[in-house]
């Protein structure tokens, strides 16, 4: 490990990549106590500085090559733990079946890793009252919290919370869009 | 607790003219009473055309139509002696006359007289000391004072209004003059900012930030930018409504499960639980006599209007007619009850009767949110969406005065309307 100082937005890709110890089936993550946005240089060498580099030496960083041979679960496309959000149909609060086995995944994440901390955060369609669709958003957050918890997650390792009709991943006003804003987004400490 | 990252938040007061509100008038009382506001000689030394305002802001209220008048020579002052026959000949009801001198302590006088033409009477005056720099507030004053003398209700000429301009994705939280003018920015977010609410002595707003990725509640001195959280509970924290004596904020928070109403000090202390259902229960806003509070539940299947006594007690339905009627706001007389109805889909501002139960609807937009009385009662500013931008309306309860305030490329939304002051 190089003593590189990372900017911020690589920072957590590479520390939970380093944690991870190879051979390893479910090495936890490390809960990260940073606060969002410090920068972080790599948990390897606690402490160190970064050194100057001897003159004519050009440490080569490179992005493409030589992903983490265990990478993190929780980013791994290949991994259920990926998928981040939950769907709802128009009025409805309850967690369709199709996303029991994200949920599902999620809750063995958090069982496995009792140090894990979760925020939901629900969202809602921008038809209507603001406040009304915060309300509403957090019935959302809240049905997820409450599956996760049927499915052995604990109590204190989730915080659901709405953002209302905030966030809107989609702008449009119609249905199609809609359905893209009526949601569920699970993040992990760190994350948030 | 999550702290706020210091980059994304910056709290600063600092006018910013070239980004103030617009005002245009889209609508009429059917009854204006015919003025005429003649020049205040001498009033180009203060700068801002004091009987222009006056002008502008009586044109606006929708109860008044401003003569135009041709050059007066000699120019009248209130010492003057009027000649009613000839301004009834100019079909004026009403005549302001005025006048602005210098003073050798570098500030200025201002004084005006109000004539009732019909009547050949004259009504009374007012003369003002004032710096420079006071010219626009003392334009204010003197239409608070015409219009409450001719209308018998007091003029909200000298009030001030809150609002939220999105832009991208920055988020400013305004204060501007009724009139939109002398906008000043108090805060400036990354994240989304909503649901502004005065405090009742006109100092504070309380308003909802998403900037630690959840909603929280501040309270937020707008002199000194200081910000205080007033409920960061686990969970979301919304919807804050003060109390009349502003002692209290009722809020919707969901620390408990759900989204229920509780009550708490604006400095976040002494919270108390209001509301029991498994329904979500929001927008807490306070009768103003203190003792009752009216709130949007879903309990009955729909989001509905309730209230219940503050001191605790059973919640009675209040709306009955359609299946969506939310953001309860109620007259500053305790008689009305300014709402959001969905009707065919379109969600448009409404007023109940609170004695007789009637419901009129106040607008034909699709997407009105977030009412907010005047504090004399008579208009009620909401938001809505023109043209896929979020504009603000300004409606009078009969529905019959309209006005649009809208900002140069961006949304405004979540407008509040501040008390008297004076």
């Amino acid at each position: 490990m190089r003593p590189i100082v990372f900017p911020a937005a690589l920072a957590v890709a590479v520390l939970a990549g380093c944690a991870s110890t190879p051979g390893e089936e479910q090495s936890p993550v490390p809960v990260e106590d940073r606060q969002p946005g410090t920068t972080g240089a790599a948990p390897a060498a606690p402490g160190a500085k970064p050194q100057p580099v001897a003159p004519g030496a050009v440490a080569r960083v490179d992005l493409t090559a030589g992903k983490p041979s265990a990478p993190n679960p929780l980013k791994d496309p290949a991994s259920p733990l990926s998928k981040r959000s939950i769907y709802f149909d128009y009025d409805r609060y309850d967690v369709k079946e199709e996303y029991r086995p994200l949920v599902e995944a999620h809750a063995r994440y958090l069982r496995e890793n009792p140090g894990a901390k979760m925020l939901i955060q629900g969202n809602a369609d921008e038809r209507g009252s603001r406040e009304y669709n915060i309300g509403l958003g957090q019935r959302r957050s809240d049905a997820v919290r409450r599956m996760l918890i049927l499915l052995g997650a604990s109590e204190a390792q989730i915080e659901s919370v709405s953002l209302g009709e905030e966030k809107p991943v989609c702008t449009e006003s119609n249905e199609a869009c809609w359905a893209k804003n009526r949601r569920g987004d699970i993040l992990y400490q760190g994350e948030y | 607790m999550r702290r706020p990252g210091a980059a994304l938040l910056l709290a600063l007061v600092a006018p910013c003219a070239a980004a103030q509100l617009a005002i245009e008038i889209t609508g009429a009382g059917a009854q204006r009473i015919p003025i005429a506001v003649a020049p205040f000689p001498g009033e180009a030394a203060l700068g801002s055309g004091l009987s222009a305002i006056v002008r502008a802001n009586l044109e606006r209220s929708g109860l008044f139509r401003v003569l135009e008048l041709p050059p007066l020579s000699p120019a009248p002052t209130e010492a003057s002696a009027v000649n009613y026959v000839e301004w009834r000949a100019r079909l004026a009801d009403a005549l302001v006359v005025g006048s602005t001198a210098a003073r050798p302590d570098g500030r200025f006088e201002v004084r005006f007289r109000l004539h009732d033409v019909v009547k050949g009477a004259d009504l009374s005056g007012v003369a003002y000391t004032l710096a420079r720099e006071q010219a626009r507030a003392t334009a204010h004053r003197i239409s608070d004072y015409i219009h409450e003398k001719l209308t018998g209700t007091r003029g909200v000429f000298s009030t001030r209004i809150a609002y939220v301009v999105k832009r991208g994705e920055r988020y400013e939280l305004k204060v501007a003059d009724a009139d939109g003018a002398g906008e000043e920015t108090a805060l400036v977010s990354s994240e989304p900012i909503l649901s502004p609410a005065w405090s009742p002595d006109g100092r504070r707003l309380a308003y909802v930030s998403l900037e630690s990725k959840k909603p929280v509640i501040y309270v937020h001195s707008l002199a000194d930018g200081r910000r205080q959280v007033a409920a960061n509970f686990k969970g979301s924290n919304s919807a804050p409504a003060w109390s009349p004596d502003g002692r209290q904020l009722a809020v919707a928070l969901s620390r408990d499960g759900g989204t229920q109403i509780y009550l708490v000090a604006p400095d976040g202390s002494g919270l108390r639980r209001l509301t029991h259902s498994d329904a979500v229960d929001t927008e807490p806003a306070f009768a103003p006599d203190g003792h009752t509070l009216y709130f949007t539940s879903d309990r009955g299947g729909s989001p509905q209007i309730y209230r219940m006594p503050v001191a605790g007690g059973e919640p009675q339905r209040v709306t009955f007619e359609g299946s969506y009627n939310v953001s309860p706001r109620v007259s500053p007389d305790g008689r009305q009850l300014a709402h959001i109805t969905r009707r065919n889909g379109r969600f448009q501002l409404a007023v109940m009767d609170l004695a007789t139960r009637q419901v009129q609807v106040l607008t034909d937009s699709d997407r009105d949110e977030s009412p907010s009385f005047a504090p004399n009662g008579r208009m009620i500013l909401v938001a809505t969406v023109v043209g896929g931008r979020g504009v603000l309306a300004a409606v009078s309860v009969d529905g019959r005065v309209r006005q649009r305030l809208t900002v140069s490329a961006g949304d405004v939304r979540e407008p509040a309307w501040g008390p008297f002051t004076n």
